[in-house]
């Protein structure tokens, strides 16, 4: 049962009935896209949980280091006038 | 419709959806027997789903045919023997290796997928409810099985002679599904259900098209084996019966 080498992993992404974005659910090995799609629909939506899948090449993702984790978040966190909270709202506006 | 007509074509009716019932029921216990293993974690899965959907179309057509028995669909799903199973020869064919069991998908529900889309506009309400939800299983195990028959025929030299093998091996046994007998006949008549000849240039039309895909070719035609709709059976079944009966027949009113 374990992967065969051939066989490339892929992460999926599921919209559900009520959001507007697909969200990551988790991943899976298939020989290729098609197939990837289809056991998405196996693993990630057996209970009614998506009305669409995305699969992505998971080699094809590039993600941000962790160890730049300072340089790339800390910034903002000490500027409050980076954040929209000086204005007041009006009363009878909902958000 | 005199009384008698009435009786004959509930009966008719009977049987053909016991006949229905038998091959989702088989073939379902055939593909939960790779549960746990199937060759990868991913196809385990996908092959336990085409399990539970045909579970759930013999649960409904059991039901069903059982209601003019007096029976629950449990007790014709454990208290019949082989010759009084109504299914297919090509769904109680043994699991063999993946490529076997791909090609006996391919055959079987390219044929469900026909039968039921046609069986959608019976005028038995039931059978019509029961197939159009059936339909849209069927399209996707139809899809699953040519897609892995076009990955495993046109794959490495390994795989394409071990579906070569399997269709060799199968075509036997495809035959079958387009036989009419007089209880088709009755109920086409009826327009409760399709004769079996109507759904063969459609179906034949389909594998032909997904093997030629897939760098393989339709097995030259030979004998055909039937009578599995009169019971007469290969000896896998009896063996995967007293596999799935037994602990029932063990322990008649254990509940969970």
């Amino acid at each position: 049962m374990s992967a065969q080498p051939g066989w490339p992993l892929w992460e999926v992404f599921v919209r559900s009935r009520r959001g507007l974005s697909h969200t990551h659910v988790g991943s899976l090995h298939a020989p290729d896209w098609e197939m990837a799609v289809q056991n998405a629909r196996d693993l990630y939506t057996r209970r009614g949980e998506g009305v669409s899948i995305w699969v992505v090449a998971a080699n094809q993702i590039h993600a941000s280091d962790p160890d730049e984790k300072g340089p790339l978040f800390d910034p903002p966190e000490d500027k409050v006038y980076r954040h929209p909270t000086f204005y007041k709202v009006p009363e009878d506006l909902k958000l | 419709m005199t009384a008698l007509a009435q009786l004959e074509l509930a009966s008719a009716i009977c049987d053909y959806s016991l006949r229905i019932g038998d091959d989702s029921l088989v073939l379902s216990h055939r593909l939960s027997e790779w549960v746990a293993r199937a060759p990868e974690f991913e196809e385990d899965v996908a092959l336990a789903n085409l399990a539970l959907d045909l579970l759930g179309q013999a649960r409904t057509l059991l039901g069903y045919a059982g209601q003019g028995l007096g029976k629950s669909a449990d007790d014709l799903a454990y208290w019949r023997d082989d010759r009084q199973y109504r299914n297919l020869l090509l769904v109680e064919q043994p699991n063999g290796d993946f490529a076997m069991t791909i090609v006996r998908h391919l055959f079987f529900s390219s044929y469900q997928l026909l039968l039921y889309q046609a069986l959608a506009e019976s005028k038995d309400t039931t059978l019509a409810g029961a197939a159009a939800k059936g339909a849209k299983e069927a399209r996707y195990h139809r899809d699953h099985a040519a897609a892995w028959t076009q990955r495993l025929g046109d794959g490495t030299e390994e795989s394409h002679k071990r579906m070569v093998r399997a269709l060799t091996a199968l075509w036997p046994f495809t035959a079958e599904m387009f036989e009419d007998d007089a209880i088709t006949a009755e109920l086409a008549e009826a327009g409760m259900a399709p004769l079996g000849s109507a759904l063969k240039d459609d179906w034949h039309a389909f594998v032909q098209h997904t093997l030629v895909a897939s760098t393989l070719e339709v097995p030259e035609a030979g004998f055909q084996r039937t009578g599995g709709r009169q019971g007469f059976h290969s000896e896998h079944l009896g063996h995967m019966l007293a596999e799935m009966q037994h602990l029932h027949r063990s322990h008649p009113d254990a509940s969970w």
